[in-house]
């Protein structure tokens, strides 16, 4: 990564010095003259398309924060703490939805982080390789399902079956904990949470199998040459070494997770509240925008609106940041 | 080369009816009958066509003020300060009626339940969580109730449907008016949200022992189980399209049509029902524009009435349509070229 960046920039430096394709530590630098002219348009194309989405980001952000001025300066950082959310009299405070974003987006990779490494484990170290490449595909497939058909499929039969299911089960040998009380709805945090997870398998599943394939399989043989099991062999040589880029999966799941609007609407039963069992309906960040921008009558409501979207911008901008700087740090320690 | 032909084709074909396309958008509850009044119309009037997005109401609104489009639509007519933003005098046409019903699923009851307005109020209120509540039983003689608790579902997009069931209980429960209040979104102090008549409605299908309210078509052409409710006479009465559009011949109604028809007076009067409005510039822009409009509005709340039984919205009572007519010759648009039939 960083090396890359260090022969970007020193591409960035002028048009006249372009880096071309490296081999090894020897550096082809062309001039001016050298350069032909359809490799001078070429590099003006890619790097007006490169700047040009840095300034489409930084033109959304402008664009989010005009938005929400009034509410910005009405409310104050009192709209992220506040959980009123009241467009009738004119209260608006997001903290529920931050609330029901970042729980039912941790709920998923709770879910979805352990499957999806068993998942690529197994695909890539245990299953026989025709199998592993027709299940592979199928779970790959996941991934193309359109959101709205797991929302439906969430409200038709997941939801009705934790319902009469498992929530009721939950309910009678786990009711001591507040995670499990309150009335079975059936559609809340926990199944929004179970969408989540089914829709992130396919991004963590494949991008960890990515990483584990990259590990030389000499790793492999040493450790079955020290008279290492089956498990073992996989625990030392293969997941050892690849917690970084698990970890790098899991937060692209993760990114996937937050801004999911449609099938978390559906099934997340939409209540402006916060509670700490999982059955309780909440809403999240990306699902109230989706629900009231239409609808939307008076001016501050538009601009609450807005600033819950600058707010999931600065979420997700957040967490991202975090998890590069934690690999970062990683790597560093490995 | 053919990339070119086709390409220009795309953009400047729309330039050759430009004359003759007008540009809608707002309200979906009305565009199903909207969709079938504009195709009908372009086989009375070749020469127009409408071009209508149901973006909501709200949307509706917004692009018509900004003039992005010709004119409006929405379930709730603007309020004085949306008319003061526009700048330019608004004029509202009621097009035709809808009605907002109670669904509920309680499998054990068998006859439709009946509610009065402070029953339901309370309900949504989460005051009243049993349906074998004394007060209910009250209501309903005769009638087994279950001892299962009470799950409200509720729009959770902003919606007109919310809009005009929150106005009727504002009237009818001081409680409601001072805890929640009248919107298109409120803060709902219980029960879970479905997005969309079908979210709501898909709530309550699912859950026994839920409480909802959807539109009356939706819940006409889904077969769903409706309460009636008690009006201002004292009469429970159930929602049909006679009865919504009593409701509206009940009311004594204002020139510029703004006004809430909830809770009417009339014997017969369904009282949760509202009119849905065309938004139109009182003088358009564009005067040829301006003067095809008038004759589709001519058409509608006239020859177009005709089209809404069939798709479950209630017509416009007859006593009524002398009165739309007369506003709109108050626009001030270019004479029609000649009377269309």
């Amino acid at each position: 990564m960083k090396a890359e960046a260090l022969e970007n920039s020193a591409a960035m430096q002028g048009p006249w010095s372009i880096s071309l394709p490296t081999v090894k530590r020897f550096k082809i630098k062309a001039g001016r003259g050298d350069l032909h002219w359809g490799d001078r348009l070429f590099f003006w194309l890619m790097s007006t398309a490169a700047v040009g989405i840095c300034g489409l980001l930084g033109l959304i952000l402008a664009f989010l924060v005009y938005s929400a001025l009034p509410t910005i300066t009405q409310f104050g950082w009192a709209f992220l703490v506040e959980k009123s959310w009241d467009p009738v009299n004119g209260e608006f405070g997001a903290l529920a939805f931050v609330f029901g974003t970042v729980v039912s987006s941790l709920l998923a990779l709770l879910v979805a982080t352990p499957l999806s490494v068993g998942i690529a484990l197994f695909l890539n170290e245990l299953a026989p390789r025709r199998v592993a490449k027709g299940i592979g595909f199928l779970i790959e497939m996941l991934a193309a399902i359109p959101s709205v058909v797991y929302g439906l499929w969430g409200i038709f039969v997941l939801a009705p079956w934790l319902r009469t299911t498992v929530q009721p089960f939950l309910g009678d040998w786990f009711g001591f904990l507040p995670l499990f009380q309150g009335p079975p709805y059936g559609v809340g945090l926990m199944t929004s949470g179970i969408i989540l997870a089914i829709m992130v398998i396919p991004t963590i599943s494949s991008l960890s199998k990515e990483v584990f394939r990259a590990i030389p399989r000499a790793n492999r043989e040493a450790a079955l040459a020290l008279g290492a099991t089956r498990w073992e062999t996989m625990r030392l040589s293969v997941l050892k070494s690849s917690k970084t880029g698990i970890f790098g999966a899991v937060i692209l799941g993760l990114g996937r997770a937050l801004g999911e609007t449609m099938a978390v609407t559906m099934v997340i039963g939409n209540r402006n509240d916060i509670s700490s069992s999982l059955f309780a309906p909440a809403q999240t960040m990306a699902s109230i925008i989706a629900n009231e921008y239409a609808e939307a009558t008076t001016s501050l409501h538009l601009s609450a609106l807005a600033e819950v979207g600058l707010a999931l911008f600065a979420v997700t901008f957040l967490i991202n940041g975090l998890a590069r700087l934690l690999i970062w740090r990683m790597k560093g320690r490995a | 080369m053919k990339l070119w032909t086709a390409l220009s084709v795309l953009f400047f074909s729309p330039a050759l009816f430009a004359a003759a396309l007008i540009n809608g958008a707002g309200a979906s509850f009305p565009y199903p009958l909207y969709a079938k009044w504009f195709s009908e119309y372009q086989k009375v009037n070749p020469e127009v066509q409408i071009n209508y997005q149901s973006i909501g109401s709200g949307g509706g609104i917004r692009q018509f003020s900004q003039k992005t489009v010709d004119f409006g639509a929405s379930d709730a007519p603007m309020t004085d300060e949306q008319i003061k933003e526009a700048k330019e005098p608004v004029v509202h046409i009621p097009t035709v009626l809808g009605a907002v019903v109670v669904t509920y699923n309680v499998p054990e009851v068998t006859k439709p339940l009946q509610l009065s307005g402070d029953l339901v109020a309370d309900i949504f209120l989460g005051t009243i969580t049993k349906w074998d509540d004394a007060r209910i039983k009250a209501q309903n003689p005769g009638v087994t109730l279950p001892a299962k608790a009470i799950l409200v579902a509720h729009r959770s997009d902003g919606s007109g449907t919310t809009n005009i069931f929150t106005d009727y209980l504002s009237k009818v429960s001081p409680a409601w008016k001072e805890k929640v209040g009248v919107g298109t979104a409120v803060k709902w102090p219980t029960g879970l949200g479905g997005k969309g008549n079908e979210g709501v409605a898909g709530l309550v299908k699912q859950t026994p022992g839920a409480v909802g309210y959807v539109e009356l078509i939706y819940a006409k052409s889904n077969d769903l189980k409706f309460a009636s409710i008690k009006n201002k006479a004292g009469a429970f009465v159930e929602p049909d399209m006679k009865s919504v559009t009593a409701a509206a011949g009940a009311t004594k109604i204002p020139a510029d049509f703004r006004v809430s028809l909830t809770d009417a007076s009339g014997k017969g009067a369904y009282p949760i029902s509202g009119f849905t409005y065309l938004l139109v510039w009182k003088k358009h822009p564009d005067a040829d524009k301006g003067g095809k409009l008038v004759e589709f509005l001519n058409w509608a709340v006239t020859d177009g009435q005709k089209y809404a039984g069939d798709l479950h919205y209630a017509p416009l009572p007859s006593s009524l349509v002398p009165k739309v007519q007369g506003a709109i010759k108050t626009l001030d648009a270019k004479p029609a070229a000649k009377a269309k039939g």
